[in-house]
């Protein structure tokens, strides 16, 4: 046994104590996802058509503050509209409990060049990547945290959710934030607009990106779009798609030189949030140590030894406790 | 002095009462105004004092119970039977504050038995709850002759007695998994824990320093009780529980230096960063010194030297269980710019969690038969 029990064999042991101790154990607990799902869908970012105008933000705050967001809290409502007498003032500069997308900017220098790291700038979208085996859901002692096993979207439960923030310390993307300040608080991340889905819609931060730099799909259809972007020739047209992956909106313009990296494709074992930029990702704030291997494997390695634990340790003791009680009765007789 | 000697109104006894009272107020105005109104955790550092003192810490403190238990149950070791009451009465107080302070910690205190019904196998937290759960009850078992043989109830008190080599058992297997899963909860995060404690081996390493703890907070709690209810302190155990430390504590020693030569290299702990700086102080005051004082015969064998080994040992390894959840993040936080430091409500509930351990252990040795006083 050990390290190479597998999954099923572990669920055996605790689907069979959990019926002894009067619980009900689904079998689907005890997996994490590694591969792509079927119909994964996702985001792919390219930070060389951001103009940082921040629609993106906007409309992610008024769409998921809506029965069934990300940011939906009842008696809560988000409203745009400015009203003479109430200055109103919302840039966010990072992600919090009531900002699950984020633009952010890095400059250099005087700043003047785009998606160069000498004396110029880049914009960044931060939020959810929405990891194909996602680090939070693995450790959420409750499930409060799921991954949609169709779309691959990584959402939250609220009722089932006891505030251990156990997923904040395991994100290595720092993605999921807490309101602390209510008596009774929630986790909050991007949940992709799964609750559009529905309506025939998509991520609000696409459907209102005026350049096509956030475009929504499958995720096979942006790696094959990221993959060719990287193709192509600095200065050469291209017809970028707007809103959607397969839009037949295209905004042609100049090709910027890309940095050979898609974020993304690798990273904590690839995520569903892709990215491509003209400068380094380190440089855009993202960490470098993040490894490109499935992060829940290493708890897992843990997990996967208690069962044998559990019997050695009863067995092994049961065996010095008959030896010492006999020893000790030789003695004293 | 016999237990009517006890007088429970001391002003040391006073003083704690009063922490303990307005530690209560703070933690009502933690429920009813929320983690944000009450302490001064933020997005970047979800865990602090807490987490890392009450639960961490007190759970590791509270190891004595299984190792004694083990020792003289298990092992027979019929030597260290007068200090097996005590020990597993005060791992009963530790895990009663640490489920406490947890239950505090959490978003929605409400919800804490979630856990015992949402079943998640993919997560240590779970399994640390199912733990605290099982083991807390396991260690109330162990204490109830204390109650029996208070109430004379014969039947249940030679009942329990009869299979306490079978509850023992059951804590140790708890306690060995449930040590070394309060490590193995940081394994899922390599990219924030600085690689100064980051290790695959970090679920043995809870272990083995959590062993090393429990001689030594057991050790220390001997002495002390002999010295507040003034009776003679059992040489003979002291002695075995210093060889015990020096054992396990060179074991760990090595652990320790080889995670360190094989993982990030030692120019890491010796950059002088506040990271590298408390991983010295770690090793330096919680283990090196301790070592360095067990290997000299006359601190071996002497009462003071042994209650000097106690107190380094005690302090490096709640001041590891604060690296680790802490300053073990420091360096990836404070990048992303945010700091935290304990406000006044983390540390009144600290030391209210505290305080009612020594006075819930002194109002049982007042009431109750942990020591074997005259009556």
């Amino acid at each position: 046994m050990s390290m190479t029990m597998k999954r099923r064999d572990f669920l055996k042991m605790a689907v069979g104590s959990g019926l002894l101790l009067g619980s009900n154990v689904s079998p689907a607990f005890g997996t994490m996802p590694k591969e792509l799902p079927p119909q994964a869908v996702g985001i792919l970012y390219d930070a060389t058509l951001c103009i940082g105008c921040k629609s993106c933000m906007v409309n992610c705050k008024i769409y998921n503050g809506a029965p069934g967001g990300a940011l939906y809290l009842k008696g809560r409502t988000i409203s745009y509209e400015v009203k003479p007498d109430e200055p109103f003032w919302d840039a966010a500069t990072d992600l919090s409990s009531k900002t699950v997308n984020v633009i952010k900017v890095n400059k250099s220098g005087t700043a003047v060049n785009k998606d160069s790291v000498e004396n110029g700038f880049s914009f960044i979208k931060q939020h959810c990547l929405h990891c194909i085996s996602p680090a939070c859901v693995s450790v959420c002692p409750v499930g409060a945290l799921k991954k949609n096993p169709v779309n691959g979207v990584v959402y939250y439960v609220e009722n089932r959710c006891i505030g251990c923030r156990y997923c904040m310390i395991a994100c290595p993307f720092n993605i999921p934030r807490y309101e602390y300040e209510r008596a009774i608080p929630q986790v909050r991340k991007c949940q992709l607009c799964q609750h559009r889905y529905e309506e025939g819609k998509y991520s609000a931060c696409c459907e209102f990106c005026p350049t096509g730099a956030s475009i929504f799909g499958k995720v096979v259809d942006l790696r094959a779009e990221a993959a060719r972007r990287l193709t192509l020739k600095p200065g050469d047209e291209y017809d970028f798609p707007v809103q959607t992956v397969g839009s037949k909106e295209k905004s042609r313009r100049p090709v910027s030189k890309y940095i050979n990296h898609v974020y993304g494709l690798k990273e904590g074992g690839g995520t569903q949030y892709l990215l491509l930029a003209g400068v380094p990702f380190d440089w855009l704030g993202f960490n470098k140590n993040i490894p490109d291997s499935v992060l829940p494997d290493l708890t897992w390695a843990y997990i996967a030894k208690i069962p044998a634990v559990l019997v050695g340790v009863i067995l092994a003791g049961s065996a010095t406790w008959a030896l010492t009680r006999n020893r000790n009765k030789d003695k004293e007789g | 002095m016999t237990q009517k000697d006890i007088k429970l109104f001391t002003p040391f006894t006073v003083v704690l009462l009063l922490i303990m009272g307005a530690g209560g107020l703070a933690a009502l105005y933690r429920v009813f105004f929320g983690l944000g109104a009450s302490t001064h955790l933020n997005d970047t550092w979800p865990w602090g004092l807490w987490i890392t003192f009450d639960v961490l810490g007190g759970v590791a403190l509270a190891a004595g119970g299984f190792v004694i238990g083990g020792a003289v149950y298990i092992l027979n070791w019929k030597k260290y039977e007068p200090i097996v009451r005590p020990a597993i009465l005060n791992a009963f107080f530790g895990y009663a504050l640490a489920a406490t302070s947890i239950t505090l910690d959490i978003g929605v205190p409400w919800r804490i038995w979630h856990p015992l019904v949402m079943w998640q196998v993919n997560s240590i937290m779970f399994i640390v709850a199912i733990h605290v759960v099982l083991y807390t009850t396991t260690l109330a078992t162990e204490s109830s002759p204390l109650i029996f043989e208070k109430l004379n109830m014969r039947k249940a008190f030679h009942f329990v007695e009869k299979i306490m080599p079978a509850i023992a058992l059951f804590g140790v297997m708890l306690s060995l998994l449930h040590q070394s899963s309060l490590g193995a909860v940081f394994l899922i995060a390599p990219v924030k824990v600085s690689p100064l404690w980051y290790s695959s081996r970090l679920p043995y390493l809870f272990l083995v320093s959590a062993v090393l703890l429990a001689l030594s907070m057991v050790s220390f709690e001997t002495i002390l009780s002999s010295r507040v209810f003034k009776h003679k302190p059992p040489m003979d155990i002291l002695l075995g529980m210093a060889r015990g430390s020096l054992i396990v504590g060179g074991f760990y020693l090595v652990l320790k230096l080889w995670d360190l030569i094989t993982g990030p290299g030692i120019g890491l702990a010796l950059n002088g960063s506040l990271t590298s700086n408390m991983y010295l102080l770690e090793m330096i005051l919680g283990i090196i010194l301790p070592l360095i004082l067990l290997s000299m015969k006359n601190m071996r064998t002497g009462i003071n030297g042994i209650y000097c080994v106690n107190i380094l040992v005690i302090m490096g390894a709640v001041l590891n269980r604060l690296n680790v959840g802490i300053i073990s993040m420091a360096g990836y936080n404070s990048r992303i710019g945010y700091d935290y430091f304990p406000s006044w409500m983390e540390f009144l509930v600290t030391m209210a969690m505290v305080a009612f351990a020594i006075v819930g252990f002194k109002i049982s040795v007042k009431y109750l038969n942990v020591l074997k006083l005259e009556h």
